[in-house]
């Protein structure tokens, strides 16, 4: 993605923006499984002391997180896993393919990571020759297509099915022109069998990570993590290290909170946990903070450690909805990618916590209950304070800062801009003017509050 | 330092003041512990894509699976009562990849969930983890009495269980990534028959 390393958000969105009926339709696709997610919670009376208590349950977690990893980790050992540390993206990659070029192995097969996605490990083993297939069917179609995923669960809802079919004809042999989704999975089917069959290695992610008995688990759809995981003579688990929860019952908070959160359906087919390895193979953990631990220590950003992913901030943000995933060129999109991007990288992602409307939705369909928006605004002043401000609202804001520190210059910028909203809008809706691509334009108030005191006053004499 | 410890002291020196864990009994009391267990598991299950079948017992279990899988095919049969098909622990110390040709695999459930559709399974009742994943179509066999309303009596009932893998299934293998339309039988089986026993 080195073409749009240098874009911020606003210019990766207009250019999702060019294709309008796209646009419509992955605007109405997102909200339709966020309607889902209405159905679904609304089904259970407890469902708001559930995000509740999942919320507290992170609370605890994070607040004790350093014995819980320790307890994770004596457990995790005791069940005949090994255990590895990685400070960063670096050493989570280095460790990885130190495991597999020990063991003489250069393909391995990989399930849902989206922290493999954070630290570019797919092109990290490339680069030394370890050919990587992904086995989740969305994230193999943008692989093949050589795209990021564009949701953390969807991982190519950007993608109409014909082209889809263009890229199976391409890679996969399917009959040019197909585009039934029912074919198409075959074709992956069939594929992605023979790659389960013929791989050494198998590298998940991890939902959660239970202390208490030292065992993960795994939630998918495809069964692809359990097809990989159970063949493969080593199963590598990349974990975040904020992925842990203290008890199993807790996993009854949890998994009753994550599917019906992300698309609406009751559980995931497969929660998998993963305790001891099978006879004669490896189970490797490897806990990756890279950056989790700076974030634990910002008070203002430290209830996004407690995400479990399901991607519902996404699906109800009108912003992300619009403006596509690949426009937050970040690994984690949407509402909490724009709170985990800047703590990795301030500069690179100022741009990221101002693409939001800070409507609310987030926080409210959040599962764990964190305060998105609130977060999104926080980041806003402390990009701003640390003069990382992106190009477009410095621009803008310096107008501003101008206008409002002369009192007389306020009250004619105004009357100016209300009289070009509403005789000239398209001098506004332009792409001349900064702000618009970043927020809709209010109707112009027939008068302002000045005006309007003014008047006022002038009618009580 | 290690990574490890370095990790461990940025942690300790980051954590806020210590929150409490959360009491889980009013949660657990607002849950639903209801009746119909049967009728509710059978309308998720269906509408997770499960055939749920209620039989009087295994000679019924038979027929059905009698006249749904054609006789040659490769069946690996969990349940001691279903004998006719190749007895997993025959098969159990056979290269995994080797189950790549079955076509139908049953194994027994001892607890399944009316909220969701969930069937728990350990190593125990799977004998080869790969199995119920690596078969074309996957039956289960769950007495009636073993069914609770949600996932919070599924984990009482587990408690403290030792195992080395377990799963939760809930349905046939499926995906919806192309364009939200949904496909059964993405990567596991492409079918799952849920039989419930008196
Ligand atoms: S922030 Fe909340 S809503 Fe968004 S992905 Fe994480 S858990 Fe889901």
């Amino acid at each position: 993605m080195s073409s749009t390393a240098t874009k911020d958000h606003a210019e990766l969105a207009a250019i999702f923006n060019r294709d309008e009926p796209r646009v419509d339709w992955h605007d109405e696709t997102l909200w339709w499984v966020r309607a889902k997610r209405d159905i679904a919670a609304q089904k259970l009376p407890e469902w708001e002391l559930l995000r509740e208590t999942a919320s507290q349950i992170k609370n605890n977690v994070l607040s004790n997180l350093s014995s819980y990893l320790e307890q994770f980790e004596a457990n995790a050992i005791k069940n005949g896993a090994i255990v590895h540390w990685a400070a960063n993206a670096e050493e989570h990659n280095q460790i990885i393919h130190k495991l597999l070029s020990e063991r003489g192995i250069n393909r391995m097969v990989k399930s849902k990571s989206m922290l493999t996605e954070e630290c570019h490990l797919n092109e990290f083993l490339a680069q030394r020759g370890v050919d990587v297939i992904d086995s989740d069917l969305g994230e193999r179609i943008v692989q093949l297509a050589g795209e990021p995923p564009s949701h953390i669960v969807l991982p190519c809802i950007h993608k109409k099915k014909e082209e889809i079919g263009d890229i199976f004809h391409e890679h996969l042999g399917s009959a040019k022109g197909e585009s039934d989704p029912k074919i198409l999975t075959e074709t992956a089917r069939q594929h992605l069998r023979e790659v389960f069959l013929t791989r050494r290695a198998a590298l998940t992610g991890v939902n959660f990570a239970i202390a208490e008995t030292g065992e993960f688990v795994i939630c998918t759809n495809e069964g692809n993590a359990d097809m990989g995981a159970h063949l493969a003579e080593i199963h590598i688990a990349s974990m975040g290290m904020e992925k842990i929860i203290p008890e199993r019952k807790h996993l009854g908070v949890f998994l009753r909170l994550l599917t019906r959160s992300a698309t609406g359906q009751p559980i995931t087919t497969y929660s998998s946990h993963f305790a001891k390895p099978q006879d004669g193979k490896e189970v490797h953990i490897v806990i990756v903070d890279n950056g989790r631990s700076i974030q634990l220590g910002r008070e203002d950003f430290r209830n996004s450690l407690k995400c479990i992913r399901c991607g519902a901030c996404m699906n109800t943000c009108p912003v992300y909805r619009k403006s596509g995933g690949h426009s937050y060129h970040t690994a984690v999109a949407g509402p909490i990618g724009s709170i985990l991007a800047p703590n990795l990288d301030m500069k690179k992602y100022a741009d990221l916590p101002f693409a939001s409307t800070l409507c609310g939705s987030c926080s409210n369909v959040c599962p764990v209950k964190i305060d998105i928006h609130d977060q999104l605004y926080k980041w806003r002043q402390v990009i701003v304070q640390a003069g990382y401000t992106p190009t477009a609202k410095t621009i803008a804001m310096k107008g501003m800062a101008f206008t409002l520190a002369s009192p007389a210059l306020y009250r004619a910028a105004g009357k100016m801009g209300r009289l070009t909203f509403k005789y000239a809008p398209f001098a506004v809706n332009n792409g001349a003017n900064p702000w618009y691509k970043h927020r809709e334009m209010p109707k112009a108030p027939e008068q302002s509050f000045g005006e309007w005191y003014a008047k006022r006053k002038e009618q009580k004499k | 330092m290690s990574s490890r410890n370095k990790i461990l002291a940025a942690v300790k020196a980051n954590q806020f003041s210590y929150a409490e864990l959360p009491d889980l009994k009013m949660l657990n009391t607002l849950t639903d512990t209801g009746d119909n267990l049967v009728e509710r598991y059978t309308a998720v299950g269906t509408a997770g894509g499960s055939f749920v079948y209620e039989v009087a017992d295994y000679d019924a279990i038979k027929a059905i699976l009698q006249k749904e899988f054609k006789p040659g095919v490769k069946i690996i049969s969990g349940v001691p009562e279903l004998d006719e098909y190749t007895n997993v622990e025959d098969v159990k110390h056979e290269l995994s990849h080797s189950f790549a040709d079955v076509e139908l695999c049953i194994l027994p459930s001892n607890l399944g969930v009316a909220e969701n559709g969930a069937l728990w399974l350990t190593e125990q009742q799977m004998t080869v983890r790969v199995l119920p994943f690596i078969a074309q179509h996957l039956a289960i066999v769950i007495n009636k009495d073993n069914l609770v309303p949600t996932m919070v009596q599924a984990y009482q009932t587990i408690g403290d269980a030792k195992y080395g893998y377990g799963a939760f299934i809930s349905g046939p293998s499926k995906t919806a990534d192309i364009e939200q339309s949904l496909v059964i039988g993405a990567h596991g089986p492409r079918s799952l028959s849920v039989f419930i026993l008196p």
